[in-house]
């Protein structure tokens, strides 16, 4: 069946005019290429906010700079910031969701496959109301351009008194239409993984990105509505006179932390989950093993969902809340480290006795444990209130989330990439191309976010636009620097690589990798209606049933 | 084929030696620069590890157990992964061959969830009793009381039990066993939220608007500590830079005697007085004995006991005043100091009336 389909498509895109190509893709309602559109423009805007993180380097490569002003610089790490969470991470991860899950759960498309391209249109159009701030952020007091009051926006700041001009209302639209792009797509994939498994699938079959997509999706849905809440009134406070916020007429300063929070700290963990999917389906197949641990890893993972809506006030450790209110932050923050330590351990368990291949997705995923384990200790850290009096809102805690983010998230991401390119575009990534990209990469990261965490151990404090010379900071930031252009380099290597793999790669075939998840049954890339007859399954590998008549899994769950 | 396989293995060995390259030469790098920060020029360099002060030192301790916890955790796990990679990767003698399918293990699954919650309960139990020691500490009736205000982009202090008002420069007794006198800090903030942060002598505390913080120092050495505001609170968020001299009783008695005189009226200087009385100067500082009693810039009735000005962004030299007077920008970009505009004449005479404000 999947040649055929392969053979229709070939046939189908030769020859017709490129408008006529470019109106089926804005109007699509096509999981697989809604999935490629959110991946494409995480994409771009990752190289924007790859060039606000360089210009905001160069700034700092010593002290007493000054390649931009203190506004541009401000501007910068605001726009790097929102830019990297709300228009990189979130896309790009809600883009292989939309990818993959109908496909590994064996059904045609998403539950409201309108919904699905609704919201992504409106995330589209958030990126773009944010950048639209550069130029029509000026407002009536010709202050203003890019927002520059910080990616969490602390009030009173965000107040007419503080940012005159339309540059934070940009900020908040942008966060309120696109957050309603992300609620939209959380419903469609909770539906989805719940009504539309093929037969068989039971939900202790699900492959574990599923599983963690499905918790994931149900955070958003929890997280994101405190976050589009408080952006209302910030615009109520903004424009109607209201007080929320508004410290010199009654309002609290502490309630849009805690809104904020309340929506930011599970955040990490919804853009962490997604990527420990990733882990989960691409160590089992490059150890030869499956999944250690299945069902603890299910329970692990709702356990991180609960147990991370409860630990936002450790961004808040500083603020004088009462002795009472820290501790209590402190155990739930430690907690979260019980879980997190239980995957870490399933994966090590997944590759312990198996048959590594270092291919560059595995690659990227023996980093990513290396990377995610050094980040959950700097966590631990963290969240012991006391300690964290010393390390907050310094270069430390950016050290820290960087190396969840970078180290984590954007190396599990990479790893995918690898992974599922041939399966999204028919053609292999370069593996030549790809460790360069690795090792590159991968030096530039320790270079940069390793020796960050000093400075921030050494008094200096983060969003500052230059230092004082003589404080024991310079080497570190100037080698810091140094590392993010690595960096920079790395990454136009990997675009490279998608760039020239598509055209001259090699042909990928159903299944490179001798994987065991539906999605590697059909053709590479998928037809349009994905499975010809919906398939039916019986165990959690349903390709490694196939493969091995002899020893299927069915037998043994 | 086999020449491929061959490079994925030489592939997980370089990475493992990598890595532990990059730990070690990250560790030499911190001990080099720990050494190099030595106590002759703690001031330099503010260092959480270079504590100076009691409740600094507590939170120090806190960290070297923390650290050493987390360091070990970073040692097992690191060397199993190395192990794991090194050992289990694909050679030439298993290429091909499926490794025995293994589901998991419930005995080892409780073993990594018990051990991680034993660590956990030990760090937070070690947390709460130095968040207790220091948040709930009760303030003796020998503590020197001051209010601190954040301001875009500096720092007032009061101290109103002794009826003295200062910006940016902090001078406070030292609080050693003999004679305890620790500082306790009222923090306000005057418009958005900002955060005291002397790493030497203790955590950070934010100072927000409506909101009532308070934190307390015992240094227990004299000398001169840096810090800087922690939390972003506009523009010039960099340059609103921290300064607290540590004075032994003596020293710091006679400064407050000094800062409770009105300020000096010398004659000779009364051009430059007119000049502060009938500009735009008064609408926001206030000098002692003059109709000056604005409240939106420092209190400059003793400027020239300061070493720095705005904010410690420039020493506090007359070239540098007639600077700042004359165009803040130039030292301090987006400060809310206006550009005064004065003529030559009036900018000479203003500078020389300052500089009689001892």
């Amino acid at each position: 069946m999947s040649s055929d389909a392969m053979a229709i498509r070939t046939a189908e895109a030769a020859g017709r005019p490129w408008v006529e190509i470019l109106h089926e893709w804005v109007t699509t309602v096509d999981h697989k290429r809604l999935g490629v559109l959110y991946i494409v423009y995480a994409l771009v805007f990752l190289v924007i906010g790859g060039i606000e993180a360089v210009i905001i380097r160069i700034q700092l490569i010593r002290p007493l700079n000054d390649f931009v002003s203190p506004q541009v610089f401000n501007r910068m790490f605001t726009m790097h910031g929102t830019t990297m969470i709300f228009f990189v991470a979130m896309p790009v991860l809600f883009g292989f969701a939309n990818y993959l899950v109908p496909l590994m759960v064996g059904a045609r498309d998403m539950a409201f496959p309108r919904l699905n391209a609704f919201s992504f249109w409106l995330s589209a159009f958030g990126g773009f109301l944010l950048y639209f701030s550069f130029v029509g952020g000026s407002g009536l007091y010709g202050a203003g351009n890019a927002p520059d009051v910080g990616w969490w926006a602390y009030a009173p700041l965000t107040s007419r008194a503080f940012s005159p001009g339309h540059s934070t209302d940009y900020w908040t639209i942008a966060l309120l239409v696109s957050g309603f792009g992300s609620i939209g797509t959380a419903i469609n994939l909770i539906t989805t993984i719940l009504c539309m498994r093929c037969p068989g699938m039971t939900l202790g079959r699900m492959p574990l990105l599923a599983w963690l997509n499905l918790v994931m999706s149900g955070m958003v849905l929890i997280a994101l509505t405190p976050l589009s809440a408080a952006q209302i009134m910030l615009l109520a406070d903004r424009y109607l006179g209201s007080h929320f916020f508004d410290t010199q007429a009654g309002g609290s300063a502490t309630l849009w932390m805690h809104f904020f929070w309340i929506f930011g700290h599970p955040e990490v963990y919804i853009l962490i989950l997604p990527c420990f999917a990733f882990m989960s389906e691409i160590i089992p197949v490059f150890s030869r093993k499956p999944i250690f641990g299945y069902p603890v890893m299910v329970g692990a993972s709702v356990c991180i969902g609960f147990v991370s809506m409860s630990v936002w006030a450790h961004h808040m450790f500083s603020i004088g809340m009462t002795s009472y209110a820290n501790a209590f932050f402190t155990i739930t923050t430690l907690s979260v480290g019980v879980p997190t330590g239980i995957k870490i351990f399933n994966w090590l368990g997944t590759m312990w006795g198996g048959r590594i291949q270092f291919k560059t997705p595995m690659l990227f995923s023996i980093a990513f444990l290396f990377q995610f384990l050094i980040a959950g200790l700097t966590g631990i850290m963290l969240g012991s209130a006391a300690f964290n009096w010393q390390l907050t809102g310094s270069y430390f805690v950016v050290a820290h989330f960087h190396y969840v983010i970078v180290g984590g998230i954007l190396f599990a991401l990479f790893g995918a990439f690898y992974y599922w390119y041939p399966k999204i575009t028919g053609k292999m990534l370069s593996e030549t191309l790809g460790k360069i990209h690795f090792w590159l990469f991968f030096i530039g990261f320790h270079m940069t976010f390793d020796l960050m965490h000093i400075p921030g151990l050494l008094g200096m404090p983060r969003r500052i636009y230059t230092y004082e010379p003589g404080r024991g900071w310079d080497t570190w930031n100037l080698l810091v620097t140094i590392g993010a252009l690595i960096q920079s380099i790395a990454t136009l290597v990997f675009v490279a690589n998608l760039i020239i793999s598509y055209f001259k790669g090699r042909d990928a075939g159903n299944d490179p990798w001798d994987a065991w998840t539906l999605e590697w049954s059909v053709s590479s890339p998928p037809p349009e209606y994905n499975f010809a007859t919906i398939p039916t399954v019986a165990s959690r590998r349903p390709l490694w049933d196939i493969k091995h008549p002899e020893d299927p899994d069915s037998r043994y769950e | 084929m086999t020449m491929a396989k061959n490079g994925q293995i030489e592939g997980g060995a370089v990475l493992g030696r990598v890595l532990s390259v990059l730990v070690i030469l990250a560790g030499i790098l911190f001990a080099a620069q720990l050494c190099l920060a030595s106590p002759a020029d703690h001031s330099q360099v503010p260092s959480i590890f270079d504590p100076h002060s009691g409740n600094a030192d507590l939170l120090y301790r806190l960290s070297g157990f923390v650290l050493s916890i987390t360091g070990l955790i970073f040692v097992v796990v690191f060397t199993l992964l190395v192990y794991v990679v090194i050992r289990f990767r694909e050679r030439p003698t298993n290429a091909g061959r499926e490794p025995a399918q293994v589901y998991g293990s419930n005995q080892i699954e409780l073993a990594w969830t018990v051990i991680p919650i034993l660590i956990v309960v030990v760090l937070f139990l070690a947390t709460a009793r130095v968040i207790h020691a220091i948040q709930d500490a009760p303030e003796p009736a020998e503590a020197l009381e001051v209010t601190a205000i954040g301001h875009q982009f500096w720092w007032e202090y009061r101290f109103p039990a002794l009826g003295v008002v200062t910006a940016n420069e902090l001078h406070i007794p030292v609080s050693d066993r003999a004679h305890p006198r620790p500082t306790f800090l009222k923090l306000l903030s005057a418009d958005t939220d900002h955060s005291f942060w002397v790493p030497q002598l203790g955590g950070k505390t934010d100072l927000i608007p409506n909101h009532i913080n308070r934190i307390w120092f015992s240094p227990q050495e004299t000398g001169l500590f840096l810090g800087q505001c922690a939390q972003y609170c506009g523009t010039q968020h960099a340059k609103m830079l921290l300064r607290v001299s540590v004075e032994s009783e003596e020293d710091f008695d006679a400064w407050i005697q000094a800062q409770k005189e009105p300020a000096i009226q010398d004659e000779k200087e009364s051009a430059g007085r007119r000049v502060f009385e009938t500009t735009a100067c008064l609408n926001c500082h206030a000098v002692g004995g003059t109709n000056g009693t604005g409240r939106f810039g420092p209190d400059l009735t003793h400027l020239m006991s300061r070493q720095t000005i705005a904010a410690g962004a420039a020493e506090n030299t007359p070239a540098n005043l007639r600077l700042w007077i004359q165009n803040p920008d130039a030292i301090k970009f987006g400060s809310l100091m206006p550009a005064m505009k004065l003529s030559d004449a009036d900018l000479d005479a203003l500078v020389r009336y300052l500089e009689t404000l001892k």
